[in-house]
């Protein structure tokens, strides 16, 4: 786990200084230009921090789905540790990317929020968590925690295909790959970046997914000794 | 799962309904009261129809979601689980509370129409009428799809009423923004081709969410 927290933490800090320091330029030559995109100018930089966040947030939930349902599977409670602990995960990455993307928004479209299509599944994403939370509290018997829990966040991962492919085809956006994009619509957007920038973007990716793992594994260990406490103490 | 005790339990429920009126009495006073309190806040506007088929529908979800979740709570309160976990198979209990489910709900979209059609005499015109019923069959059978296994759920919780409508909410959302396009769409009287993408996705959430119910519907029934 050193060898992730360190890599993690050295990717993350390079992607932060090259992508803030690398100027810009109209006819980018070699790797120390970004090319300039009409429209999108300094702003561009933060699809190196936006997206990755967002990424993240997207495998906390897949994570957290897929303990919940190996919880279902095995009645350990482990799993159940687990998989509430990448929820918790989850829920920061999603408010950080609602943020960033929030931030961007304003100063790109004019306002803080539009409800454009990936806008409202975030959006909702939050809700699910909310949700999420708020049955766990209310649940008192551990294993019944531990299985509703489980099994809402497996309904809620029901409904994630429809926000991912069905809505952005239905309603018109402001995110790339929207109803109406001049590229086409789709749920995986084009990458037409410059190279430079498209390396910049995957180590960036992977410095975030490796600073999930670093955080779940911190937060797991945590939950295990608090769990453990709390057997002993009752 | 069996059909026969499916539907002896759904006439067990509906015997149950009839006996006591619950859930029917406070839908009914709910429906109208959620409907007094947007005609106060329209006063003489003349709203379009996008804006009626919008609050056509949050009127049936919030009534919905003070009356779905009765099926299950009100087994817990008079301590009939155990009993129906005995004699009836899991899926078959799924089973016959879905469908009273969609039958209340659907009974609701009839009741909030009615209501609707007296009250909006001038702008809730349902010009195709066809798009309209497909619209609310399929909105009954999708809210009763999703809110059945929440039902289950939150009856299992110490907050339920108040739990019911958030953990509801972010699940049924798909499902509102379709039905609220296609109703549009019938008030306008578009052509019934042109609702038809409406009724895909509605038929693709119905089979996922009840597929997914039934199969995880024993983890939240059993104790």
């Amino acid at each position: 786990m050193k060898a992730v927290k360190f890599v993690s933490i050295t990717l993350i800090t390079f992607v932060l200084i090259a992508g803030l320091a690398i100027p810009l330029s109209s006819n980018p030559q070699g790797w120390l230009e970004f090319p300039n995109i009409p429209g999108l100018e300094q702003k561009a930089r933060n699809i190196l921090y936006h997206v990755p966040i967002a990424w993240t947030t997207v495998v906390a939930f897949l994570v957290g789905t897929f303990y919940g349902f190996r919880y279902l599977k095995t009645k350990n409670i482990d799993d159940d540790i687990k998989s509430v602990s990448a929820a918790g995960l989850g829920f920061m990455f999603c408010f950080l990317a609602t943020i960033t993307g929030a931030i961007w928004a304003k100063f790109n479209w004019g306002s803080f929020w539009n409800w454009d299509p990936r806008e409202t599944s975030i959006f909702i994403l939050l809700l699910i968590y909310g949700a999420y939370f708020a049955l766990r509290s209310a649940l008192e018997t551990e294993e019944k925690r531990a299985a509703l829990s489980a099994v809402y966040s497996i309904i809620a991962g029901i409904t994630v295909p429809f926000f991912i492919f069905v809505m952005p085809r239905i309603m018109s956006g402001l995110h790339p790959g929207a109803k109406g994009d001049p590229d086409g619509s789709g749920p995986v957007v084009q990458l037409k970046m410059s190279p430079n920038m498209l390396v910049i973007f995957l180590l960036g990716l992977l410095g975030f997914t490796l600073f999930f793992i670093w955080l779940f594994n911190i937060r797991v260990r945590l939950a295990r000794l608090e769990y453990k406490r709390s057997v002993h103490h009752s | 799962m069996s059909v026969s005790s499916t539907f002896a339990l759904v006439r067990k429920d509906v015997h149950s309904e009839f006996r006591t009126r619950y859930a029917l009495n406070a839908l009914v006073m709910f429906v109208v009261v959620a409907v007094a309190t947007i005609l106060f806040a329209l006063r003489s506007d003349q709203p379009t129809s996008s804006v009626l088929a919008g609050l056509y529908w949050v009127v049936v979800f919030f009534t919905a979601m003070s009356g779905l979740s009765r099926t299950f709570v009100s087994e817990e309160e008079r301590g009939t689980t155990m009993t129906l976990q005995l004699v009836a198979m899991p899926s078959t209990v799924y089973f016959a509370k879905l469908i009273f489910n969609t039958v209340l709900t659907f009974s609701l979209t009839i009741a909030v129409t009615i209501l609707y059609m007296t009250v909006f005499s001038d702008t809730f015109v349902i010009q195709s009428m066809s798009t309209f019923l497909v619209t609310v069959i399929l909105g009954s059978l999708g809210f009763a799809s999703a809110s059945t296994i929440i039902a289950a759920i939150v009856a299992k919780a110490n907050t339920r009423a108040t739990l019911y409508p958030v953990l509801s909410f972010p699940i049924l959302v798909v499902l509102l923004m379709t039905v609220m396009s296609a109703t549009t769409k019938a008030l306008d009287g578009e052509p019934f081709e042109g609702a038809v993408g409406d009724f895909q996705i509605l038929a693709g959430y119905i089979l996922a969410m009840t597929a997914g119910s039934y199969l995880l519907f024993e983890y939240v029934w059993k104790d």
